[in-house]
């Protein structure tokens, strides 16, 4: 499988100044990540993850190092043009959903092509619509967030991670605030997504998870100590089928 | 990201929040409604007064004669016999910027016709004095230069002294009446005046030619004032200097001496009323012009607070690709969006209550139709002046801390 590459990560280092302290989170991170892959990146607290994570996403800028995303450089880019990439180019799925309160499923899936200008009216709303109807909630577009279960509020924000066609979808403990079987649910839509070709890098702390991603890499103090292909992937909706019914 | 979607978006936020954002409007809506009430009375009252002082002619100079020492005496002014009859000829050979000169020699006494008689008075002037004063013949004719030069024995009434005099529907024109015991002629009777503000009737009046009360009755040959008519209002200080400069020839002042005589003009005594209605009106436009400085402070507070309240969201919108210039745009839009509206309601209610001011008080009041775009103007500023700066701090937000933000 020789796809082209997404992510491109040379030998990044990120420090921070804490008082008169340097701390390194990062030290020397070299990956590739080639479309299609669904990747979990695991580590402990302080492993360097969030660091990592947020340099991915276009929210952090490494020390030193390169880090290309879909062939382009981020390095130098300012504030408006990291931006403008994170709207194009990214689509986050939040821990906590980050939905906005009293909005509509559909108002809250539209936001990121409302910073778009390319997107006429029409086209956002078909978009937005089509996006909330993947992730299953078609009859819920009308519903307000604080109307809706955790579950449902995550899908509406993979909805909403989705409708700006992003190259690469970035979670971030996507399942760390739902109970197991929704857990699954919300895992089983992610490798919906990577059946369908998708890149899909996923932060987590919890090393179950790895099952069921195509490659995982382990980071543990700032170093990559583990990058590994997963040859058997388990199935989330199998899982999600063996779990006791509830009512 | 274009304009409209950035006022939806902000309008979003603000339904969201409707009590809050009404409360907020509160503070601007009666600082509006307040400044144009207060302007409104201000200006009301100043017109009243200038409506009274234009009463009493159109851009009017009079001259008197000043009181002056003599032998360590100083002089009641009304015995000065100091405005003589070639001051007001040369005046009104020379001077350039007056368009209408009436000298003036007035007796008090009774009228006498019939078996009735009244006290009034009788004006001794030229046929320019009407205009001057803003009186119209209403019946009849006024006297002419003719009667000037012939010491006509005629006169024109006014209404108090005909309701005084005859009996109701009684034709008048022709009549002689008596003043003391020198028979007049009324030719003219002037249109009814009323009191003016300052209580007086300005209808118990009997005009009659200048030259006769000089010679016939008052046997003297000075006047007791000159009155007369700038070209223009805004000529009436230069008419002013050119009436000084020559009666300080004629009475042949040296440099230095002080005038025996006084120059007034109508545009002096209005100024010095309104200066008092500036005062008020000034006094009251910046109490309300603070509660407005409140108002605007009242939305700096809200938006600072909803900027802190909605950190976590802003953070959301950076990481989704908002602009930091996007979030800016969007508070800002808010917070003028919250003193416009205040001010449009502002600027009705403020009309409102000034009419209920006309209505129930009396007073006179008039909203003027600058107070209201400074109103407005002001609202506008505030809103982007207040909303700046918690609009530029949520902008700044650094998009990793506020997704972190609890």
């Amino acid at each position: 499988m020789q796809n082209r590459k997404i992510i491109e990560v040379v030998d990044i280092r990120r420090n921070f100044l804490v008082g008169s302290e340097t701390v390194h989170a990062l030290r020397g991170v070299s990956f590739d990540i080639r479309e299609g892959e669904f990747v979990t990146i695991m580590g402990t607290s302080g492993s360097g993850k969030s660091t990592l994570l947020n340099i991915l996403g276009c929210l952090d800028k490494p020390t030193s190092g390169d880090y290309r995303l879909d062939g382009i450089s981020v390095k130098r880019m300012n504030k408006n043009q990291s931006a403008e990439i994170r709207n194009r180019k990214i689509g986050f799925v939040f821990q906590s959903y980050n939905l906005l309160p009293k909005t509509t499923a559909l108002e809250n899936v539209e936001l990121p092509l409302l910073y778009n200008p390319d997107v006429t009216g029409k086209e956002r709303h078909n978009r937005a619509a089509e996006a909330l109807r993947k992730v299953g909630l078609a009859d819920r577009m009308e519903h307000r967030s604080n109307q809706m279960s955790g579950g449902q509020q995550q899908r509406v924000a993979i909805a909403r991670a989705l409708v700006n066609r992003p190259v690469l979808i970035l979670a971030d403990e996507a399942t760390g605030n739902l109970d197991t079987r929704t857990s699954y649910e919300i895992l089983s839509l992610f490798q919906d997504l990577y059946h369908e070709g998708r890149t899909i890098v996923f932060v987590t702390h919890n090393p179950e998870l790895s099952r069921f991603s195509s490659r995982n890499i382990v980071l543990k103090d700032g170093r990559v100590i583990e990058d590994m292909q997963n040859p058997d992937i388990g199935s989330a909706k199998e899982v999600l089928a063996s779990l006791p019914k509830e009512d | 990201m274009n304009w409209q979607n950035l006022m939806q978006m902000a309008l979003k936020s603000l339904r969201n929040n409707k009590f809050r954002c009404f409360l907020t409007m509160l503070g601007i809506i009666i600082g509006v409604s307040s400044v144009i009430t207060m302007l409104a009375i201000g200006q009301g009252s100043k017109r009243s007064i200038q409506a009274q002082i234009s009463e009493m002619g159109s851009n009017v100079i009079m001259v008197f004669p000043g009181n002056r020492r003599a032998g360590g005496v100083r002089l009641s002014a009304s015995d000065m016999q100091t405005l003589k009859i070639k001051d007001y000829e040369d005046i009104r050979k020379e001077a350039t910027l007056l368009r209408l000169v009436s000298p003036m020699a007035n007796s008090s006494g009774q009228f006498i016709y019939g078996a009735k008689n009244t006290p009034s008075t009788l004006y001794g002037v030229n046929c320019e004095y009407p205009e001057i004063r803003r009186l119209e013949v209403e019946q009849g004719e006024m006297f002419t230069e003719d009667d000037l030069r012939s010491l006509a024995k005629v006169c024109v009434v006014g209404q108090t002294v005909v309701d005084n005099l005859f009996e109701p529907g009684e034709e008048v024109l022709g009549k002689t009446i008596r003043f003391n015991a020198t028979p007049f002629k009324i030719i003219g009777v002037l249109k009814k005046k009323g009191y003016n503000s300052m209580g007086q009737d300005q209808d118990d009046l009997v005009l009659a030619p200048y030259t006769s009360v000089q010679k016939r009755i008052l046997a003297v040959t000075y006047f007791r004032s000159l009155y007369a008519s700038a070209v223009e209002e805004d000529e009436s200080q230069a008419a002013i200097a050119e009436i000084t400069a020559i009666l300080r020839r004629n009475h042949q002042l040296q440099a230095g001496q002080e005038n025996d005589f006084e120059v007034r003009s109508q545009e002096e005594i209005s100024q010095m009323l309104s200066s008092t209605t500036n005062l008020l009106t000034v006094l009251l436009a910046s109490i309300a012009g603070i509660s407005l400085l409140v108002g605007g402070i009242g939305i700096m507070n809200i938006m600072y607070v909803s900027v802190t309240e909605r950190t976590k969201e802003i953070g959301l919108r950076l990481s989704i690709g908002a602009k930091g210039n996007h979030i800016l745009r969007q508070f800002l839009i808010e917070s003028v969006f919250i003193s416009i509206s205040g001010g449009i309601i502002g600027v009705i209610l403020g009309c409102l209550a000034s009419l209920l001011v006309k209505k129930v008080a009396g007073w006179p009041v008039f909203v003027q139709p600058w107070s209201v775009l400074l109103a407005f103007a002001v609202c506008t500023v505030t809103g982007v002046f207040f909303g700046w700066y918690p609009a530029k701090k949520a902008a700044n937000l650094d998009p990793i801390e506020a997704l972190r933000y609890e």
